[in-house]
């Protein structure tokens, strides 16, 4: 699944969340390496020789927005995504201001951890900006607004072009239901009602009712993903 | 008594008592100069007039008159106080009631001083006279004085009583501000007393009154109001943390049966599978209930004040619709969304959509078939955000009810739900400064929530910031 072995640094106090976070990474097919605590891990990243990292926000040493906060500083772009108990959203806003380029709360399912790490990794290598975004015969012209799958104009709400605007720029990844409620509705709460998976079902008609290859695929347990199989 | 020296009032009525004593002290002190010197001016105008009045006499009458007079006037006078003496240029007495000439020869008319014999009976001190010399023509000098041992009578009369009068004062002082040290620290005392009881874990301890309504009784009364607050608030606390053990009891207990159950069947490597998803999801709908939870407790300790803004609540509520439209569509129900103009409100724009999308999704889940209408409008200085719906409503007397933590209604446990959902609607409303009740939609339910619009909220808010 993952091409060059990427490599992840965790940085957790908590041992047993570690091994499983830094065990079900390697599973997935990453490098991982470990520090228990911050000044360890500001040293270890520091090298800028990871493509990502996971710092908890409460470290003993030093505390995970300090240590964010000290490798942006050091011109260290290495993106980060930030654990943390405290699932508030000023706690969210904090980490992502201090340099986070994500927000997990604890406890978490590992999809999602998953899931964010590759939207992170994909999002540095992504160059520029793009005017069209392209999945299999699945077109999308940002500019115009307009979305065509082969020769059929596709219409859409502009909510549902932002909906399939987000699948397509993680195209091939997997997209979970709290990535899509965060990055198209901004809403940070879980709606008691799995509104995510009538909206997603309804975008589901509009590409993929009637084409012989469905791009719009469910992952069990996880979320969805836009991929040409 | 160390322990009162130590005390703030103690130093307060000290302080005050220095104060106090020093202007007492001042005023004493005016009295005595302005008495004393009043005596001591008195005596030399009176000596002034009685000399210009012989040596007027003087030139009317010659020598000899003068000498007539000043007999006279030594024969009146009963108090024995008037020094009278003539003499001639060498000094030498030639009438008065004076044995000679005291002191030195006075160069020019000038007041002097000088000791003279007391003329009180029975008495052999000697007394200070104050007199004023005058040169008549022809040489003669003219002294006219007091003896001086009354005015210093008066003199040392008044400083004796007014020695009593600071002493007294004093004393009077300390008594007092001891007295109103004890009693104000005895006020104090009770206060503690009370504090260290409810310290000790009993909370129904409370700050007896006076009913003096002072301020004592003012700072008791408040005191016992925030008791009251502490406890209504740790019984709301014991209330959630039983509901809390009661609510999490239940999945926790299935979720340990489920796995126990998983193990005795020994089974394959599917079942396992199983098995564990269906724990994950059991597990997941635990955290679901906490984290709903520690959002009520949030919006209840009201931290997010701070990052309020003022917000559209037209536009939440419009954002919330669309996020639901399709979930009604796919049941089959018709949501009507009327949103009018934009509605400023002051507030946190992630807890207001969840409070909506709370009201909404309640509406959509309860109701079987039929219509949901969200309304958003505006009446003078309140935001009003309806949402009505035709299911079966909630009877009258459990429509406060369900605001509680955990609390559903019979029937409908078999829907999907944590009984949290309206805690948080109220929560959020009450940190807005708003409310939220439920009425009978006739049929079905209408739930109402109001805010303050931003107009009318600052005013207030910016009244208490000054």
């Amino acid at each position: 699944m993952v091409s060059h072995r990427m490599k992840l640094l965790v940085i957790e106090d908590d041992r047993e969340a570690a091994a499983y976070i830094s065990k079900g990474l390697s599973e997935s097919g990453y490098v991982v390496d470990h520090a228990p605590d911050g000044r360890t891990g500001l040293f270890m990243a520091s090298s800028g020789s990871y493509d990502a990292l996971i710092v908890d926000r409460m470290l003993p040493g030093m505390d995970g927005l300090a240590l964010v906060a000290a490798l942006r500083t050091a011109e260290i772009r290495t993106p980060v995504l930030i654990l943390s108990a405290l699932g508030a959203v000023d706690d969210r806003v904090k980490g992502l201001r201090a340099g986070g380029d994500d927000y997990l709360a604890k406890p978490f399912a590992f999809a999602e951890l998953l899931a964010r790490i590759e939207a992170l990794l994909r999002r540095g290598s992504g160059g520029g900006a793009t005017t069209r975004l392209k999945v299999g015969d699945l077109e999308m012209d940002l500019l115009a607004r307009s979305v065509r799958r082969g020769t059929q104009d596709i219409e859409l709400l502009p909510r549902e072009f932002r909906l399939l605007e987000f699948l397509m720029r993680h195209a091939g990844q997997v997209v979970t239901r709290t990535m899509l409620l965060e990055n198209v509705w901004d809403y940070h709460f879980d709606p008691q009602t799995n509104v995510i998976d009538v909206h997603v079902s309804r975008l589901r008609q509009k590409i993929d009712k009637g084409f012989a290859r469905p791009l719009l695929h469910t992952v069990r347990g996880a979320g969805y993903s836009l991929r040409t199989e | 008594m160390v322990r009162l020296l130590r005390t703030n009032a103690f130093r307060l009525a000290a302080l005050y008592f220095a104060l106090f004593a020093a202007s007492v002290l001042a005023l004493l002190i005016f009295i005595y100069l302005s008495t004393a010197d009043f005596i001591e001016r008195q005596t030399e105008a009176t000596i002034e007039a009685e000399i210009t009045g012989l040596a007027e006499q003087y030139q009317q009458r010659g020598l000899a008159g003068l000498i007539e007079i000043i007999r006279a006037r030594i024969a009146a006078q009963r108090s024995d106080t008037a020094l009278y003496l003539i003499t001639d240029a060498a000094l030498h007495p030639l009438a008065g009631n004076l044995s000679g000439w005291p002191g030195a020869e006075p160069i020019a008319p000038s007041w002097i001083s000088f000791p003279v014999e007391s003329r009180r009976r029975n008495s052999d001190e000697t007394d200070m006279a104050l007199a004023r010399v005058f040169v008549l023509s022809g040489g003669y000098r003219l002294l006219v004085g007091r003896d001086l041992h009354d005015a210093q009578a008066f003199r040392s009369r008044i400083t004796r009583t007014l020695a009593w009068a600071a002493l007294l004062t004093l004393a009077l002082g300390v008594a007092g501000g001891l007295f109103m040290t004890r009693n104000m620290l005895a006020r104090v005392e009770v206060v503690n007393r009370t504090s260290a009881r409810i310290i000790h874990g009993d909370l129904t301890q409370r700050v007896p009154l006076t009913g003096s309504g002072d301020e004592f009784d003012q700072l008791a009364a408040n005191l016992n109001a925030m008791l009251d607050q502490i406890e209504r608030l740790m019984a709301g606390m014991r209330q959630v943390t039983d509901n809390i053990a009661h609510d999490l009891r239940t999945p926790l207990a299935r979720l340990r049966a489920r796995l126990e159950v998983t193990l005795l069947e020994r089974p394959d490597a599917a079942r396992y599978a199983e098995a564990l998803s269906e724990t994950i999801v059991e597990a997941d709908r635990l955290l679901g209930t906490f984290n709903a939870l520690l959002s009520i407790a949030e919006a209840e300790a009201g931290s997010r004040r701070e990052t309020m803004a003022v917000v559209d609540l037209a536009e939440i509520a419009r954002s919330v619709a669309e996020l639901y439209e399709p979930v009604a569509d796919d049941k089959g129900l018709v949501l009507t969304v009327k949103i009018g103009a934009e509605l400023p409100v002051n507030g946190d724009r992630h807890l207001l959509s969840q409070a909506i999308a709370n009201l909404l999704d309640n509406a959509l889940k309860y109701t079987p078939a039929g219509a949901v209408a969200l309304s958003a409008r505006r009446s003078a200085d309140i935001a009003r955000v309806e949402v009505a719906d035709s299911g079966p409503g909630v009877p009258p007397d459990r429509r406060e009810a369900v605001f509680d933590r955990f609390v559903r209604l019979e029937g409908s446990r078999s829907t999907p739900g944590n009984g949290l959902g309206l805690s948080l609607v109220r929560a959020v409303a009450k940190l807005h400064g708003g409310e939220v009740w439920l009425e009978d939609n006739e049929p079905g339910l209408k739930a109402i929530f109001i805010l303050p619009t931003a107009e009318a909220r600052a005013l207030p808010s910016s009244r208490t910031a000054a």
